[in-house]
């Protein structure tokens, strides 16, 4: 595939992310702040946010398997997670967080139990799609071709 | 607001003024947020040193168990400007003595774990030789009670999450001599 189609699919792939609501438009933002002084600056933003989701995700999961449930330490969780999301525009993750939080305020462990699977999906989901547009991103730098602007 | 700045021969930094260059000190228990801040900070020709929690942050201002500690004294005595510090995540860095005087403006997070973001600005305030730093307090949530008591504790500005750089900008403009 040459440039001008790399680009092409680039560009109609991220679209769809928005369109989709997998991304808001606080990804715009960061891309915004990558330039030639900080050249993988979303990469890296993206990259902690994985690391840190994936923690997180764990300990929910682990909280939840406790006999007595530390609502409170999963608040603390979430928060960070709703924090993270939100800042990257992971709009779906995000989302989701929000419906956690009102579980876990409720003290529905149910609820919570369902919604957390739920947010693994749409975590995972959106780490793909990411994966896929930083690949895309890549391959068309590769190609020497200009990229899109956010 | 006086401009003074003292090079700081001892730490091979660049003698700047720093209304060009303010130092800021960002305190967030967020890394994804850390990062973001630092960069819209530098983005808008600002000094950033991150730091974790409250309590690295009092650390890096020179204020132990509210007291600030004696190689703070003998650095700030004739510094006149409030000074924000953001600082380093890995903080194992030795600073400079000079280099903890020169924070210009503190933006912290409100909701930390241990200290808060309210609890440190009370501090700073509290502190007769950091009372004069502006703080600028973040949260990603809207709670108008929350908003009025950090603003008439004294914080200049309280800015909800996520931040964009255009909201990093106006704060620069308004809080610290805004040179374009």
């Amino acid at each position: 595939m040459d440039a001008l189609q790399l680009r092409r699919q680039l560009i109609e792939y991220t679209a769809e992310l928005f369109s989709e609501g997998f991304l808001d438009e606080q990804f715009t933002q960061l891309q915004q702040l990558q330039d030639e002084n900080n050249p993988d600056f979303v990469v890296e933003v993206v990259s902690l946010f994985f690391q840190d989701s994936e923690r997180l995700l764990n300990e929910l999961a682990k909280s939840l398997s406790q006999q007595e449930i530390d609502f409170k330490k999963m608040d603390a969780h979430v928060h960070q997670l709703k924090g993270s999301s939100s800042s990257v525009g992971a709009h779906r993750v995000q989302r989701s967080c929000i419906s956690f939080r009102d579980f876990c305020n409720a003290k529905n462990v149910e609820g919570c139990l369902e919604c957390l699977q739920k947010m693994k999906h749409e975590y995972s989901l959106v780490k793909d799609k990411l994966e896929t547009f930083f690949d895309l991103e890549q391959q068309l730098s590769t190609t020497g071709g200009s990229p899109p602007p956010p | 607001m006086a401009s003074y700045y003292a090079s700081s021969s001892s730490s091979g930094e660049v003698t700047a003024d720093h209304r060009d260059f303010p130092h800021v000190l960002a305190v967030d228990d967020n890394h994804v947020d850390r990062k973001i801040i630092e960069t819209m900070l530098r983005n808008s020709s600002c000094r950033v040193t991150t730091v974790e929690n409250g309590t690295r942050a009092l650390e890096y201002l020179g204020l132990r168990d509210g007291q600030p500690n004696s190689a703070t004294l003998v650095s700030s005595a004739g510094c006149q400007f409030p000074v924000m510090v953001i600082l380093p995540s890995s903080y194992e860095i030795p600073m400079p003595i000079q280099q903890a005087s020169k924070v210009n403006l503190v933006i912290t997070d409100y909701c930390m774990p241990g200290m808060t973001g309210y609890e440190l600005l009370k501090k700073i305030k509290g502190s007769s030789f950091l009372k004069e730093v502006p703080v600028v307090i973040v949260s990603s949530e809207n709670v108008p009670t929350r908003i009025n008591k950090c603003l008439e504790e004294g914080a200049k500005m309280f800015m909800l999450k996520p931040l964009k750089q255009s909201d990093v900008k106006k704060l620069r403009c308004h809080l610290l001599n805004c040179r374009s």
